[in-house]
């Protein structure tokens, strides 16, 4: 197989078939989580900045599957403190190890770490440029909810400007015949080279600063975080916070298959009420991730 | 008078690069190692140009380059025009183009770029010619010719 030995770095690094390969086992991982199919390999996870669910994930996929983890989830606890170099690191630790999943706030990163190390590494997030297996298990909530990925009119909320996990569905989603819809304040509106990028494949957008009145078109109501942060006028950021809350009541008279996808931490864009509502589908969405990197660590060790 | 003889004295063999902005010309020594070659090498700045107000010009002896290696000075120098000279006599003319890949000439333009960190050579992809975008394949960002920065 194509994967086997190969660094995921980049979405990009995979093409459509390969999306599909990883789909397809995570259904069958879905169904069968826990397999010795690991016995006697080591992943170590390098989180050189914190990260709760994307490092357990990682962990739980590894120990379902009988291998072991090592490494560690922040830099205190490195030779990183000490000033060592990622080149250094990497180079020390793909001795010990079968597989390296990374997660670096530098961007680029990964990608740095890949031509350096002895054994494939997996990127878990390098600062705001690529999170890959973030958007293949958004793919794999997309295509179990809807039974399909042609055809989807998708719905994306929220801060589109430098929100990478969008950024990157974006891309994989263009594979497939979508209809997206952008909804963001000005100031966080995607970027034009997305937006360019989707004209020269002939796929259909529309950009919104409001979703009340269109959201009974959507199949995926992907929601971001909008950061305060993110506005250089805080009066701004005051005015627009609320237009990008998703209540309870927003969803009355939208599809049956509807589904609310949010890549996770939430803050207060997703009303705690629409957690019991069938169509929230967020917390099924971070089990996917389990199922989903197994597939994917799975296929890059060639142990399928 | 004397300015115009310096300008125009010929050389043997080797090659005259012409048309190069004033305000490039280091960075074009710079882009091809000419101040590590110890062949005679003449430099003319500042000289008046038409199309470019004041450009600078490159005599270099016994020096000819593959086009793989003089594409690189497109970045700075776009206008630039080869003339190949054997026996005195210019036997081809070239002009530069932006190559289709650069390597370890431009900086990456974004601050949080693994390349502006570590002891990487930084690597682009072309992705536009005339209006130069270069993609970082560390980073996946643009770096425009606007806020392009030669490193060497």
């Amino acid at each position: 197989m194509a994967m086997k030995n190969k660094s995921l770095v980049s979405i990009n690094d995979y093409s459509k078939s390969e999306y599909l390969k990883i789909l397809d086992l995570a259904e069958d991982f879905e169904k069968n989580p826990v397999r010795d199919l690991m016995s006697g390999r080591v992943v170590a996870t390098l989180f050189f900045e914190p990260s709760t669910r994307t490092r357990l994930s990682f962990e739980s996929a590894v120990n379902r599957l009988g291998g072991k983890v090592i490494g560690f989830s922040d830099t205190d606890s490195s030779s990183v403190s000490k000033g060592e170099t990622l080149y250094d690191t990497i180079k020390i630790v793909s001795n010990y190890c079968d597989l390296i999943v990374m997660r670096h706030p530098l961007e680029g990163s990964a990608r740095f770490a890949s031509e350096i190390s002895k054994v494939p590494i997996i990127n878990a997030g390098d600062g705001a440029n690529q999170h890959p297996s973030q958007t293949l298990l958004d793919l794999y909530s997309i295509k179990k909810t809807q039974e399909r990925l042609d055809d989807i009119n998708i719905f994306m909320v929220g801060d589109l400007k430098y929100g990478r996990t969008v950024h990157s569905l974006l891309m994989a989603m263009s594979k497939f015949k979508t209809t997206f819809n952008f909804i963001a304040p000005d100031e966080l509106k995607m970027p034009d080279e997305y937006k360019l990028f989707l004209d020269s494949l002939g796929l259909r957008y529309f950009e919104h600063r409001d979703f009340t009145d269109i959201i009974s078109e959507a199949d995926i109501i992907y929601m971001t975080r909008v950061q305060k942060e993110r506005f250089s006028d805080p009066i701004e950021y005051e005015k627009t916070k609320n237009t990008y809350i998703l209540k309870n009541h927003m969803l009355k008279n939208t599809k049956p298959n509807v589904k609310v996808l949010h890549p996770l931490p939430r803050v207060n864009e997703i009303d705690p009420c629409i957690d019991i509502n069938p169509k929230a589908y967020y917390f099924t969405q971070a089990l996917n991730g389990v199922y989903v990197r197994q597939a994917i660590i799975t296929s890059i060790l060639g142990l399928i | 008078m004397k300015d115009k003889i310096l300008v125009v004295s010929a050389i043997k063999d080797g090659t005259v690069i012409d048309h190069i902005q004033a305000i490039s010309l280091f960075k074009v020594i710079s882009i091809l190692g000419l101040d590590k070659i110890d062949k005679t090498i003449t430099f003319g700045t500042n000289l008046e140009s038409k199309k470019l107000g004041r450009k600078a010009i490159i005599k270099l002896s016994d020096i000819f380059f593959k086009d793989k290696d003089i594409n690189k000075i497109a970045l700075v120098a776009p206008d630039a025009k080869l003339n190949i000279i054997r026996n005195y006599e210019v036997v081809e003319k070239k002009v530069v183009e932006v190559p289709d890949e650069i390597s370890g000439i431009v900086k990456c333009m974004n601050p949080q770029c693994i390349t502006n960190y570590e002891k990487v050579v930084t690597e682009f992809d072309v992705i536009s010619k005339k209006d130069v975008k270069l993609k970082c394949r560390y980073c996946e960002k643009i770096t425009d010719q606007e806020n392009m920065e030669i490193l060497k």
